[in-house]
Protein backbone atom coordinates (compact mmCIF):
# COMPACT_ATOMS: atom_id res chain seq x y z
CA UNK A 1 0.00 0.00 0.00
CA UNK A 2 1.50 3.20 -0.83
CA UNK A 3 1.22 6.25 1.16
CA UNK A 4 2.66 9.83 0.70
CA UNK A 5 4.99 11.37 3.34
CA UNK A 6 6.28 14.82 3.78
CA UNK A 7 8.84 15.64 6.73
CA UNK A 8 9.34 19.30 7.15
CA UNK A 9 9.00 20.24 2.84
CA UNK A 10 9.76 23.74 2.21
CA UNK A 11 9.51 25.01 -1.42
CA UNK A 12 10.94 28.59 -2.46
CA UNK A 13 11.49 30.71 -5.15
CA UNK A 14 14.34 33.40 -4.49
CA UNK A 15 12.57 35.12 -1.78
CA UNK A 16 9.16 34.35 -2.38
CA UNK A 17 7.92 30.72 0.01
CA UNK A 18 5.62 28.72 -1.71
CA UNK A 19 5.60 25.89 0.58
CA UNK A 20 6.17 26.50 4.18
CA UNK A 21 7.40 24.05 6.31
CA UNK A 22 4.41 20.81 5.50
CA UNK A 23 4.84 17.78 7.36
CA UNK A 24 1.53 15.32 6.48
CA UNK A 25 0.80 11.77 5.98
CA UNK A 26 -1.75 10.44 2.92
CA UNK A 27 -2.70 6.84 3.16
CA UNK A 28 -5.65 4.72 1.37
CA UNK A 29 -8.84 6.65 0.72
CA UNK A 30 -9.84 10.00 -0.67
CA UNK A 31 -7.96 13.17 0.69
CA UNK A 32 -9.23 16.67 -0.18
CA UNK A 33 -6.02 19.25 -0.81
CA UNK A 34 -8.11 22.70 0.15
CA UNK A 35 -7.21 26.01 -0.32
CA UNK A 36 -8.01 30.15 -2.34
CA UNK A 37 -6.15 30.31 -5.38
CA UNK A 38 -2.33 31.05 -4.73
CA UNK A 39 -1.90 29.15 -1.72
CA UNK A 40 0.37 27.15 -2.98
CA UNK A 41 -1.98 23.07 -3.70
CA UNK A 42 -0.26 22.58 -7.23
CA UNK A 43 3.04 23.54 -6.15
CA UNK A 44 2.69 21.01 -3.10
CA UNK A 45 1.16 18.41 -5.88
CA UNK A 46 4.30 19.22 -8.19
CA UNK A 47 6.25 18.41 -5.43
CA UNK A 48 4.86 15.05 -4.22
CA UNK A 49 4.78 13.94 -8.60
CA UNK A 50 8.20 14.50 -8.64
CA UNK A 51 7.94 17.60 -10.51
CA UNK A 52 9.63 20.15 -8.43
CA UNK A 53 12.62 19.50 -6.06
CA UNK A 54 12.19 20.45 -2.06
CA UNK A 55 13.84 23.11 -1.19
CA UNK A 56 13.99 21.67 1.94
CA UNK A 57 12.55 18.92 3.71
CA UNK A 58 11.85 14.75 2.72
CA UNK A 59 8.88 13.57 0.80
CA UNK A 60 8.17 9.93 -0.63
CA UNK A 61 5.43 8.47 -1.72
CA UNK A 62 5.45 4.52 -1.34
CA UNK A 63 8.80 4.92 0.58
CA UNK A 64 10.55 6.18 -2.58
CA UNK A 65 11.72 9.80 -3.19
CA UNK A 66 9.85 11.22 -5.99
CA UNK A 67 12.35 14.08 -7.37
CA UNK A 68 13.96 12.84 -10.51
CA UNK A 69 12.85 9.55 -10.04
CA UNK A 70 11.01 7.98 -12.85
CA UNK A 71 10.69 4.57 -11.39
CA UNK A 72 8.43 6.52 -8.90
CA UNK A 73 5.39 6.73 -12.17
CA UNK A 74 4.84 3.29 -11.99
CA UNK A 75 2.78 3.26 -8.49
CA UNK A 76 1.47 6.68 -9.08
CA UNK A 77 -1.06 8.51 -11.69
CA UNK A 78 -0.83 12.32 -12.48
CA UNK A 79 -3.75 14.51 -13.92
CA UNK A 80 -2.12 17.73 -14.42
CA UNK A 81 -4.24 20.79 -14.21
CA UNK A 82 -2.97 22.19 -17.41
CA UNK A 83 -4.73 21.79 -20.29
CA UNK A 84 -2.70 20.89 -22.64
CA UNK A 85 -2.89 17.34 -23.75
CA UNK A 86 -1.77 16.16 -27.79
CA UNK A 87 -4.85 17.55 -29.58
CA UNK A 88 -3.90 16.29 -32.29
CA UNK A 89 -4.15 12.26 -31.39
CA UNK A 90 -7.51 10.71 -30.07
CA UNK A 91 -8.70 10.33 -27.06
CA UNK A 92 -8.28 6.58 -27.23
CA UNK A 93 -4.55 6.97 -29.09
CA UNK A 94 -3.55 9.17 -26.33
CA UNK A 95 -4.70 6.27 -23.53
CA UNK A 96 -2.74 3.75 -25.87
CA UNK A 97 0.34 5.54 -26.18
CA UNK A 98 0.43 6.10 -22.20
CA UNK A 99 -0.21 2.63 -21.69
CA UNK A 100 2.90 1.86 -24.21
CA UNK A 101 5.29 4.49 -22.55
CA UNK A 102 4.31 2.34 -19.27
CA UNK A 103 5.63 -0.79 -20.86
CA UNK A 104 1.92 -2.61 -19.95
CA UNK A 105 1.73 -5.61 -21.73
CA UNK A 106 -1.36 -5.32 -23.20
CA UNK A 107 -1.40 -1.70 -23.62
CA UNK A 108 -4.94 -2.16 -26.12
CA UNK A 109 -6.78 -3.70 -23.80
CA UNK A 110 -5.38 -1.64 -20.38
CA UNK A 111 -6.42 1.38 -22.33
CA UNK A 112 -9.95 0.22 -23.48
CA UNK A 113 -10.37 -0.42 -19.60
CA UNK A 114 -9.41 2.57 -18.49
CA UNK A 115 -11.55 4.69 -21.08
CA UNK A 116 -14.32 2.95 -19.56
CA UNK A 117 -13.89 3.66 -16.38
CA UNK A 118 -14.38 7.42 -17.60
CA UNK A 119 -16.82 7.07 -19.70
CA UNK A 120 -15.35 7.87 -22.20
CA UNK A 121 -15.55 5.11 -25.21
CA UNK A 122 -18.28 7.36 -27.19
CA UNK A 123 -15.74 9.66 -28.13
CA UNK A 124 -12.46 7.74 -27.95
CA UNK A 125 -12.26 8.03 -31.78
CA UNK A 126 -12.32 11.70 -31.62
CA UNK A 127 -9.09 14.12 -31.45
CA UNK A 128 -8.89 15.45 -28.47
CA UNK A 129 -8.80 18.89 -29.83
CA UNK A 130 -12.87 18.48 -30.56
CA UNK A 131 -13.22 17.63 -26.27
CA UNK A 132 -14.86 20.11 -24.53
CA UNK A 133 -13.07 20.90 -21.33
CA UNK A 134 -14.35 18.17 -19.23
CA UNK A 135 -13.82 15.42 -21.89
CA UNK A 136 -10.30 16.50 -21.65
CA UNK A 137 -10.31 16.16 -18.10
CA UNK A 138 -11.80 12.91 -18.29
CA UNK A 139 -9.44 11.47 -20.50
CA UNK A 140 -6.21 12.53 -18.98
CA UNK A 141 -7.80 10.73 -15.59
CA UNK A 142 -7.85 7.91 -18.40
CA UNK A 143 -4.35 8.13 -19.05
CA UNK A 144 -3.32 8.58 -15.11
CA UNK A 145 -5.65 5.32 -14.59
CA UNK A 146 -4.27 3.37 -17.53
CA UNK A 147 -1.38 1.55 -15.34
CA UNK A 148 -3.55 0.98 -12.71
CA UNK A 149 -1.63 3.09 -10.00
CA UNK A 150 -2.11 3.11 -6.10
CA UNK A 151 -1.47 6.66 -5.93
CA UNK A 152 -3.58 8.92 -8.25
CA UNK A 153 -2.98 13.03 -7.90
CA UNK A 154 -5.28 15.54 -9.50
CA UNK A 155 -5.09 18.78 -9.60
CA UNK A 156 -8.20 20.76 -9.35
CA UNK A 157 -9.86 17.41 -11.22
CA UNK A 158 -13.50 19.48 -11.09
CA UNK A 159 -12.74 22.57 -13.53
CA UNK A 160 -14.61 23.00 -16.74
CA UNK A 161 -16.86 19.48 -15.70
CA UNK A 162 -20.88 19.95 -15.92
CA UNK A 163 -22.50 18.88 -12.73
CA UNK A 164 -23.41 15.41 -14.17
CA UNK A 165 -19.53 14.84 -14.87
CA UNK A 166 -18.69 16.73 -12.15
CA UNK A 167 -21.02 13.45 -9.68
CA UNK A 168 -19.19 10.87 -11.86
CA UNK A 169 -16.60 12.18 -11.45
CA UNK A 170 -16.92 12.03 -7.68
CA UNK A 171 -18.06 8.52 -7.92
CA UNK A 172 -15.31 7.43 -9.86
CA UNK A 173 -12.54 8.99 -6.99
CA UNK A 174 -14.56 7.13 -4.60
CA UNK A 175 -15.05 4.12 -5.79
CA UNK A 176 -10.90 4.15 -6.31
CA UNK A 177 -10.32 5.77 -3.00
CA UNK A 178 -12.49 2.45 -1.47
CA UNK A 179 -10.51 0.13 -3.68
CA UNK A 180 -7.43 1.00 -1.55
CA UNK A 181 -5.59 3.81 -3.36
CA UNK A 182 -4.54 7.01 -1.91
CA UNK A 183 -6.27 9.96 -3.82
CA UNK A 184 -5.08 12.86 -3.38
CA UNK A 185 -7.03 16.03 -5.40
CA UNK A 186 -7.04 19.98 -5.25
CA UNK A 187 -9.70 21.83 -4.82
CA UNK A 188 -10.62 25.39 -4.17
CA UNK A 189 -14.06 25.11 -3.87
CA UNK A 190 -15.61 23.95 -0.61
CA UNK A 191 -18.70 22.11 -1.96
CA UNK A 192 -16.43 19.54 -3.79
CA UNK A 193 -14.09 18.80 -1.13
CA UNK A 194 -17.09 18.27 1.54
CA UNK A 195 -18.92 15.67 -0.66
CA UNK A 196 -16.04 14.13 -1.45
CA UNK A 197 -13.49 13.51 1.08
CA UNK A 198 -13.72 12.53 5.09
CA UNK A 199 -10.28 13.95 5.24
CA UNK A 200 -8.53 17.22 4.20
CA UNK A 201 -5.58 18.92 4.01
CA UNK A 202 -6.39 22.87 3.97
CA UNK A 203 -3.70 25.01 2.32
CA UNK A 204 -3.32 28.73 3.24
CA UNK A 205 -0.44 30.99 2.23
CA UNK A 206 2.01 27.90 1.96
CA UNK A 207 1.47 26.55 4.96
CA UNK A 208 -0.71 24.00 6.58
CA UNK A 209 -3.58 25.60 8.03
CA UNK A 210 -6.27 22.75 9.12
CA UNK A 211 -5.88 18.58 8.58
CA UNK A 212 -8.33 16.32 9.22
CA UNK A 213 -11.78 15.39 9.25
CA UNK A 214 -13.34 17.28 7.07
CA UNK A 215 -16.85 17.79 9.83
CA UNK A 216 -14.60 18.97 12.38
CA UNK A 217 -12.86 21.45 10.00
CA UNK A 218 -16.49 22.87 8.65
CA UNK A 219 -18.15 23.01 12.19
CA UNK A 220 -14.88 25.32 13.00
CA UNK A 221 -15.53 27.57 9.70
CA UNK A 222 -19.17 27.67 10.63
CA UNK A 223 -18.78 28.57 13.90
CA UNK A 224 -16.32 31.58 13.11
CA UNK A 225 -17.27 35.34 13.91
CA UNK A 226 -18.68 36.60 11.26
CA UNK A 227 -18.58 40.20 10.42
CA UNK A 228 -21.88 42.10 8.83
CA UNK A 229 -22.07 45.89 7.62
CA UNK A 230 -26.03 46.98 9.06
CA UNK A 231 -27.10 50.55 8.03
CA UNK A 232 -30.22 51.64 9.46
CA UNK A 233 -32.38 54.67 10.14
CA UNK A 234 -30.59 54.80 13.64
CA UNK A 235 -27.10 53.22 13.80
CA UNK A 236 -26.52 54.16 17.15
CA UNK A 237 -29.62 53.02 18.91
CA UNK A 238 -29.69 49.28 17.28
CA UNK A 239 -26.40 49.36 18.44
CA UNK A 240 -26.79 49.67 21.96
CA UNK A 241 -30.05 47.01 21.24
CA UNK A 242 -27.45 44.53 19.62
CA UNK A 243 -24.74 44.59 22.46
CA UNK A 244 -27.40 43.02 24.58
CA UNK A 245 -27.61 39.85 22.29
CA UNK A 246 -26.01 37.13 22.83
CA UNK A 247 -25.36 36.22 19.52
CA UNK A 248 -23.07 39.31 18.86
CA UNK A 249 -19.66 39.60 20.03
CA UNK A 250 -19.03 43.51 19.18
CA UNK A 251 -20.42 46.48 17.50
CA UNK A 252 -18.51 49.38 16.19
CA UNK A 253 -20.26 52.49 14.45
CA UNK A 254 -18.12 53.50 11.16
CA UNK A 255 -18.59 55.90 8.42
CA UNK A 256 -20.16 53.59 6.07
CA UNK A 257 -22.82 52.23 8.71
CA UNK A 258 -22.68 49.55 11.75
CA UNK A 259 -20.42 46.67 11.81
CA UNK A 260 -21.23 44.26 13.57
CA UNK A 261 -19.57 41.04 14.78
CA UNK A 262 -21.99 38.09 15.35
CA UNK A 263 -20.40 35.26 17.00
CA UNK A 264 -23.70 33.18 15.42
CA UNK A 265 -24.02 33.25 12.03
CA UNK A 266 -27.73 31.88 12.23
CA UNK A 267 -29.22 33.38 15.03
CA UNK A 268 -27.84 36.65 14.00
CA UNK A 269 -29.59 36.28 11.13
CA UNK A 270 -32.93 35.30 12.41
CA UNK A 271 -32.38 38.01 15.03
CA UNK A 272 -32.19 41.71 13.19
CA UNK A 273 -35.22 41.64 11.77
CA UNK A 274 -37.31 41.51 14.60
CA UNK A 275 -35.00 43.21 16.56
CA UNK A 276 -35.05 46.26 14.34
CA UNK A 277 -39.01 45.95 13.95
CA UNK A 278 -39.13 45.82 18.19
CA UNK A 279 -37.32 49.22 18.28
CA UNK A 280 -39.28 50.86 15.22
CA UNK A 281 -35.98 51.57 13.30
CA UNK A 282 -36.02 50.95 9.51
CA UNK A 283 -33.46 48.31 8.48
CA UNK A 284 -31.85 49.92 5.16
CA UNK A 285 -29.08 47.14 4.34
CA UNK A 286 -27.32 43.99 5.85
CA UNK A 287 -24.22 42.62 3.80
CA UNK A 288 -21.75 40.12 5.13
CA UNK A 289 -18.99 41.21 4.71
CA UNK A 290 -16.42 38.50 5.20
CA UNK A 291 -17.79 36.06 3.20
CA UNK A 292 -15.02 35.56 0.79
CA UNK A 293 -13.54 31.59 1.08
CA UNK A 294 -10.25 33.42 1.62
CA UNK A 295 -11.30 34.89 4.88
CA UNK A 296 -12.79 31.83 5.66
CA UNK A 297 -9.39 30.48 5.35
CA UNK A 298 -7.91 33.52 7.23
CA UNK A 299 -9.46 32.60 10.37
CA UNK A 300 -8.34 28.99 9.99
CA UNK A 301 -4.80 29.84 9.79
CA UNK A 302 -5.26 32.21 13.09
CA UNK A 303 -7.24 28.75 14.78
CA UNK B 1 15.86 -2.59 -31.91
CA UNK B 2 13.97 0.26 -30.15
CA UNK B 3 12.18 -0.06 -27.47
CA UNK B 4 8.29 0.38 -27.65
CA UNK B 5 8.91 3.40 -25.18
CA UNK B 6 11.02 4.77 -28.07
CA UNK B 7 9.07 4.46 -30.58
CA UNK B 8 6.10 5.48 -29.24
CA UNK B 9 7.21 8.83 -28.03
CA UNK B 10 9.03 9.20 -31.81
CA UNK B 11 5.18 8.48 -33.44
CA UNK B 12 4.05 11.34 -31.12
CA UNK B 13 6.53 13.12 -32.02
CA UNK B 14 6.13 12.67 -35.86
CA UNK B 15 2.73 13.83 -35.87
CA UNK B 16 2.84 16.28 -33.60
CA UNK B 17 6.08 18.02 -35.63
CA UNK B 18 4.44 17.40 -38.97
CA UNK B 19 0.85 18.52 -38.06
CA UNK B 20 1.90 21.85 -36.74
CA UNK B 21 1.44 24.63 -39.37
CA UNK B 22 5.34 25.29 -39.07
CA UNK B 23 6.31 22.05 -41.10
CA UNK B 24 5.39 23.83 -44.31
CA UNK B 25 7.75 26.22 -43.15
CA UNK B 26 10.67 23.65 -43.15
CA UNK B 27 10.18 23.28 -47.12
CA UNK B 28 10.74 26.88 -48.02
CA UNK B 29 14.12 27.16 -47.66
CA UNK B 30 14.96 23.64 -49.44
CA UNK B 31 12.45 24.64 -52.55
CA UNK B 32 14.57 28.18 -52.70
CA UNK B 33 17.60 26.07 -52.88
CA UNK B 34 16.32 23.93 -55.91
CA UNK B 35 15.40 27.00 -57.26
CA UNK B 36 18.28 28.95 -57.33
CA UNK B 37 20.37 26.17 -58.58
CA UNK B 38 17.83 25.24 -61.39
CA UNK B 39 17.93 28.83 -62.15
CA UNK B 40 21.72 29.38 -61.94
CA UNK B 41 22.12 26.17 -63.70
CA UNK B 42 19.59 27.57 -66.97
CA UNK B 43 22.16 30.84 -67.18
CA UNK B 44 25.32 29.85 -66.72
CA UNK B 45 25.19 25.60 -68.06
CA UNK B 46 29.20 26.18 -68.64
CA UNK B 47 30.87 28.61 -65.70
CA UNK B 48 31.52 26.12 -62.34
CA UNK B 49 32.57 28.94 -59.77
CA UNK B 50 29.13 29.57 -58.13
CA UNK B 51 28.19 25.70 -57.81
CA UNK B 52 30.77 25.65 -54.30
CA UNK B 53 29.30 28.96 -53.33
CA UNK B 54 25.77 28.09 -53.53
CA UNK B 55 26.08 24.52 -52.46
CA UNK B 56 28.38 25.52 -49.42
CA UNK B 57 27.82 28.87 -49.09
CA UNK B 58 23.96 28.63 -48.92
CA UNK B 59 22.96 25.33 -49.06
CA UNK B 60 25.31 24.09 -45.93
CA UNK B 61 25.51 27.43 -44.59
CA UNK B 62 21.87 28.83 -44.47
CA UNK B 63 19.58 26.32 -45.56
CA UNK B 64 20.52 22.93 -43.16
CA UNK B 65 20.84 25.20 -40.10
CA UNK B 66 18.06 27.42 -40.91
CA UNK B 67 15.91 24.38 -41.46
CA UNK B 68 17.39 21.92 -38.19
CA UNK B 69 16.46 25.22 -36.05
CA UNK B 70 12.80 25.06 -37.29
CA UNK B 71 13.02 21.33 -36.31
CA UNK B 72 15.04 20.95 -33.48
CA UNK B 73 13.55 23.32 -31.08
CA UNK B 74 10.08 22.24 -32.23
CA UNK B 75 10.73 18.50 -31.35
CA UNK B 76 10.92 18.38 -27.79
CA UNK B 77 10.31 22.31 -26.89
CA UNK B 78 6.64 22.71 -28.62
CA UNK B 79 5.95 20.48 -25.78
CA UNK B 80 8.35 21.86 -23.34
CA UNK B 81 6.58 25.24 -23.91
CA UNK B 82 3.03 24.55 -23.86
CA UNK B 83 3.19 21.77 -21.01
CA UNK B 84 1.94 18.64 -22.48
CA UNK B 85 5.62 17.56 -22.28
CA UNK B 86 4.36 15.93 -18.63
CA UNK B 87 2.33 13.67 -19.95
CA UNK B 88 5.29 12.18 -21.47
CA UNK B 89 7.32 12.29 -18.27
CA UNK B 90 4.72 11.86 -15.81
CA UNK B 91 5.60 8.03 -17.02
CA UNK B 92 8.67 5.65 -16.28
CA UNK B 93 10.34 6.35 -19.38
CA UNK B 94 14.18 6.89 -18.98
CA UNK B 95 14.32 10.77 -19.83
CA UNK B 96 17.63 9.81 -22.09
CA UNK B 97 15.07 7.44 -24.19
CA UNK B 98 12.74 10.58 -24.59
CA UNK B 99 15.59 13.08 -25.65
CA UNK B 100 17.23 10.28 -28.33
CA UNK B 101 14.10 9.47 -29.59
CA UNK B 102 13.03 13.18 -30.33
CA UNK B 103 17.08 13.89 -31.56
CA UNK B 104 16.25 10.77 -34.08
CA UNK B 105 12.87 12.47 -35.18
CA UNK B 106 14.69 16.04 -35.69
CA UNK B 107 17.48 14.72 -37.68
CA UNK B 108 15.80 12.71 -39.63
CA UNK B 109 13.12 15.26 -40.37
CA UNK B 110 16.07 17.20 -41.28
CA UNK B 111 18.03 15.05 -43.30
CA UNK B 112 14.64 14.90 -45.35
CA UNK B 113 13.59 18.81 -45.53
CA UNK B 114 17.32 19.46 -45.89
CA UNK B 115 20.06 17.10 -46.65
CA UNK B 116 18.13 15.26 -49.59
CA UNK B 117 16.89 19.07 -50.99
CA UNK B 118 21.01 19.36 -51.12
CA UNK B 119 22.04 16.28 -52.64
CA UNK B 120 19.62 17.60 -55.50
CA UNK B 121 20.29 21.01 -55.48
CA UNK B 122 24.18 19.14 -56.48
CA UNK B 123 23.01 17.00 -58.95
CA UNK B 124 21.08 19.95 -61.13
CA UNK B 125 24.11 22.52 -60.36
CA UNK B 126 26.91 19.55 -61.34
CA UNK B 127 24.85 17.78 -64.15
CA UNK B 128 25.19 14.59 -62.48
CA UNK B 129 26.49 12.07 -59.66
CA UNK B 130 29.85 14.37 -58.79
CA UNK B 131 32.17 14.57 -55.63
CA UNK B 132 30.69 17.67 -55.91
CA UNK B 133 27.16 16.74 -55.19
CA UNK B 134 27.75 13.66 -52.79
CA UNK B 135 30.26 15.61 -50.93
CA UNK B 136 27.70 18.13 -49.87
CA UNK B 137 25.22 15.98 -49.42
CA UNK B 138 27.52 13.87 -46.65
CA UNK B 139 28.09 17.40 -45.04
CA UNK B 140 24.30 17.79 -44.87
CA UNK B 141 23.72 14.42 -43.53
CA UNK B 142 26.65 15.11 -40.65
CA UNK B 143 25.00 18.93 -40.07
CA UNK B 144 21.46 17.66 -39.67
CA UNK B 145 22.48 15.06 -36.65
CA UNK B 146 24.90 17.79 -34.95
CA UNK B 147 22.67 20.81 -35.64
CA UNK B 148 19.63 18.54 -33.73
CA UNK B 149 21.73 17.54 -30.66
CA UNK B 150 22.66 21.80 -30.09
CA UNK B 151 19.00 22.21 -30.71
CA UNK B 152 17.21 20.09 -29.30
CA UNK B 153 19.11 21.01 -26.03
CA UNK B 154 19.10 24.31 -26.55
CA UNK B 155 14.77 24.14 -26.54
CA UNK B 156 15.68 22.15 -23.05
CA UNK B 157 17.46 24.63 -21.29
CA UNK B 158 14.93 27.87 -22.84
CA UNK B 159 11.62 28.57 -23.59
CA UNK B 160 13.72 31.42 -26.36
CA UNK B 161 14.94 28.21 -28.04
CA UNK B 162 14.33 29.71 -32.06
CA UNK B 163 16.01 33.14 -30.93
CA UNK B 164 19.13 31.71 -28.87
CA UNK B 165 19.35 29.26 -31.47
CA UNK B 166 19.60 32.02 -33.87
CA UNK B 167 21.68 34.21 -32.05
CA UNK B 168 24.10 31.31 -32.42
CA UNK B 169 24.18 30.53 -36.40
CA UNK B 170 24.28 34.68 -36.82
CA UNK B 171 26.72 35.82 -33.86
CA UNK B 172 28.97 32.59 -33.74
CA UNK B 173 29.06 31.00 -36.71
CA UNK B 174 28.62 33.74 -39.09
CA UNK B 175 30.19 36.47 -37.77
CA UNK B 176 32.85 35.39 -34.96
CA UNK B 177 33.72 32.24 -36.87
CA UNK B 178 34.83 34.51 -40.10
CA UNK B 179 37.00 36.71 -37.76
CA UNK B 180 38.13 34.38 -35.12
CA UNK B 181 40.13 31.26 -36.18
CA UNK B 182 39.50 29.56 -33.16
CA UNK B 183 35.78 29.80 -32.77
CA UNK B 184 35.82 27.56 -36.38
CA UNK B 185 36.44 24.81 -33.94
CA UNK B 186 33.23 24.90 -31.93
CA UNK B 187 31.05 25.81 -35.49
CA UNK B 188 28.86 22.68 -36.90
CA UNK B 189 28.77 24.47 -39.74
CA UNK B 190 32.27 24.05 -40.02
CA UNK B 191 31.71 19.78 -39.18
CA UNK B 192 29.16 19.88 -42.61
CA UNK B 193 31.33 21.76 -44.62
CA UNK B 194 34.99 19.84 -43.53
CA UNK B 195 33.10 16.43 -44.30
CA UNK B 196 31.47 17.77 -47.83
CA UNK B 197 35.09 19.39 -48.77
CA UNK B 198 36.53 15.93 -47.98
CA UNK B 199 34.37 14.25 -50.68
CA UNK B 200 34.35 17.25 -52.92
CA UNK B 201 37.94 18.73 -52.76
CA UNK B 202 36.41 22.30 -54.11
CA UNK B 203 37.75 25.71 -52.69
CA UNK B 204 34.67 27.31 -52.90
CA UNK B 205 33.00 25.67 -50.06
CA UNK B 206 35.67 27.60 -47.70
CA UNK B 207 36.00 24.40 -45.21
CA UNK B 208 38.48 25.04 -42.68
CA UNK B 209 38.46 21.59 -40.70
CA UNK B 210 39.85 17.99 -41.98
CA UNK B 211 37.38 15.19 -42.28
CA UNK B 212 38.77 13.69 -39.10
CA UNK B 213 38.77 16.76 -37.07
CA UNK B 214 35.10 17.19 -38.09
CA UNK B 215 34.00 13.96 -37.29
CA UNK B 216 35.53 13.65 -33.97
CA UNK B 217 34.39 17.44 -33.20
CA UNK B 218 30.68 16.52 -34.53
CA UNK B 219 30.59 13.26 -32.36
CA UNK B 220 31.84 15.13 -29.33
CA UNK B 221 29.01 18.33 -29.68
CA UNK B 222 26.66 15.92 -30.36
CA UNK B 223 27.17 13.34 -26.97
CA UNK B 224 27.87 16.36 -25.12
CA UNK B 225 24.61 18.16 -26.41
CA UNK B 226 22.62 15.34 -26.02
CA UNK B 227 24.01 14.52 -22.10
CA UNK B 228 22.68 17.92 -20.91
CA UNK B 229 19.78 17.55 -22.99
CA UNK B 230 18.81 14.57 -20.26
CA UNK B 231 20.44 15.93 -17.47
CA UNK B 232 18.33 19.04 -17.74
CA UNK B 233 15.05 17.01 -18.52
CA UNK B 234 15.91 14.92 -15.95
CA UNK B 235 15.04 17.69 -13.78
CA UNK B 236 12.30 19.06 -15.41
CA UNK B 237 10.22 21.52 -13.01
CA UNK B 238 6.77 22.40 -13.32
CA UNK B 239 5.39 26.05 -12.22
CA UNK B 240 3.20 26.03 -9.13
CA UNK B 241 0.66 28.83 -8.44
CA UNK B 242 1.27 32.25 -8.60
CA UNK B 243 2.93 33.39 -5.65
Amino acid sequence: MSSIELRSVSRWYGNVVAINDITMTMGPGVTGLLGPNGAGKSTLLHLISGFLEPSRGELTVGGAASWRNPGIYRTLGLVPERPAVYAFLTGLEFVRATARLHKLPDPDRAAERSIAIVEMAAAQDRKIGTYSKGMRQRIKVAAALVHDPEVLLLDEPFNGMDPRQRLHMMDLLETLGDEGRTILFSSHILEEVERLSGTIQVIVAGRLAASGDFRAIRRLMTSRPHVFLVRTSDDRRLGAALIGRPSVTGVEMSGRGLQVKASDYGAFSREIAGLTREQGIQLRELLPEDESLESVFAYLVEQ
Amino acid sequence: MFSVQARTVASITLRATMGRRRALVFAIPPVILVLVSVLLKAANPEHADWQGHILGGFGLAVVLPLTALIIGTSVLGAEVDDGSVVHLLATPVPRSTVVLAKFAVGAGLTMIFAAVPELLAGLIATGGVTRLAVGVFAGALVGSVVYNAVFVMISVLTTRAIAVGLLYLLVWESLLSNVVSGVRVLSVEQYSLGVANSIARDGNLNAHLGLAAAVILGALVTAVTLGLAVRRLAAFSLKGDAV
